[in-house]
């Protein structure tokens, strides 16, 4: 299935892609029509998929992908912290925030290749 | 103001930081699929036919990891079940009085956080006439646009230097992290953020392919029910 060879694909981003995701937004489109926001079912379902997501972050930052496996885990750990700190610092402004973290990353590495 | 101005209008108002922010994070995925080994024309079909990052990552890493189908749509459909609130509290501001379920089925496809903020903070100001055409005109550009960010991203990564290549990859989990804290509204969200953070590294490592199904869950249900002894003492 890697690489694009065959169109097994396609049933994957079908199946996988767009019915695993549109499915909660139809869901959606229709309790829109009697559900209000702050029921428990959606606290609940909140919860779980923000700590999965911050699961998936977690492991892109400690076990990369590519390239960026190559800049030390200290460096990227320091990047992230620091893009969390001046988010904050900037009122939490996500620009600043992913201004600092890239920066911290990009010259930390740069520094450390050319060491 | 007539349909048709009101959607060049959405047009004309669609470049906002979110989405500047939203196009660095789309270059970022391009980088990210072409690292994972996928094709280009994969790149652009997942971004447009899913349009939610996290399940787009998602989605590509299991692809790229040949992972069974079962095993993806679960995970994607995971972090998707967040689109479910953002799409309740959108479609009574967003929908006229005779708008048809599949033309409601079709505007939500693209309600993502992005979308989701601009659209909150846009729309109420409209009449009620022009928010439909105002939406279209503002998903063309930020979609139309994405999806040139991502084979700028893709082209990229084969092309740049390892330091800003793994620069663009980063822009991915600073830009997940950040949206989440920015749009987290109770204390549940952000110990439900702290607790994944905590959990992914070390669940990936004794159960690798579980690691996101089981850090959503486990410490999903933990800070919910956390965040529900709280609010019951309060």
């Amino acid at each position: 299935m890697t690489g694009g060879e065959g169109y097994g694909w396609l049933v994957m981003l079908f199946v996988a892609g767009t019915l695993a995701t549109d499915f909660w937004r139809v869901l959606g489109v229709f309790a829109s029509l009697r559900v209000n926001e702050g029921s428990e079912i959606f606290l609940f379902a909140r919860a779980v998929s923000t700590a999965l997501v911050a699961a998936l972050i977690a492991r892109i930052v400690c076990f990369p992908p590519g390239t960026l496996a190559d800049a030390p885990l200290l460096l990227r750990l320091a990047a992230f912290g620091s893009g969390l700190a001046v988010y904050y610092a900037a009122r939490r402004s996500m620009l600043s925030g992913i201004i600092a973290g890239e920066a911290v990353l990009v010259v930390g590495f740069a520094v450390y290749v050319n060491l | 103001m007539s349909r048709r101005a009101a959607f060049l209008e959405g047009m004309r108002r669609a470049p906002s930081t979110g989405a500047v922010v939203l196009i660095c994070s789309f270059v970022g995925y391009g980088a990210l699929v072409h690292e994972a080994g996928l094709s280009v024309v994969q790149a652009v079909a997942v971004a447009l036919f899913v349009w939610a990052l996290p399940g787009q990552v998602v989605l590509v890493t299991e692809m790229a990891a040949g992972a069974p189908l079962w095993s993806a749509a679960i995970s994607v459909t995971l972090t998707s079940v967040r689109l479910m609130p953002l799409v309740v509290v959108l479609m009574p501001i967003v929908r006229g009085e005779r708008t048809g379920k599949l033309h409601q089925i079709l505007l939500v496809h693209f309600c993502a956080i992005t979308i989701w903020i601009e659209s909150m903070q846009r729309l109420p100001r409209l009449p009620r006439a022009e928010r439909i055409p105002y939406y279209w005109g503002f998903c063309f550009v930020l979609v139309s646009t994405n999806l040139v960010a991502t084979v700028v991203g893709f082209q990229l990564a084969a092309t740049l230097g390892l330091v800003l290549a793994a620069g663009l990859l980063f822009l991915t989990p600073l830009y997940f992290v950040l949206s989440i804290l920015r749009t987290s509204s109770s204390a549940a969200d952000r110990l439900a953020l702290w607790f994944g953070l905590a959990m992914g590294p070390p669940v990936f490592l004794v159960l690798p392919g579980f690691e996101l199904v089981l850090s959503g869950l486990v410490g999903g249900v933990a800070a919910y029910l956390i965040g529900r002894m709280r609010r019951r003492r309060a």
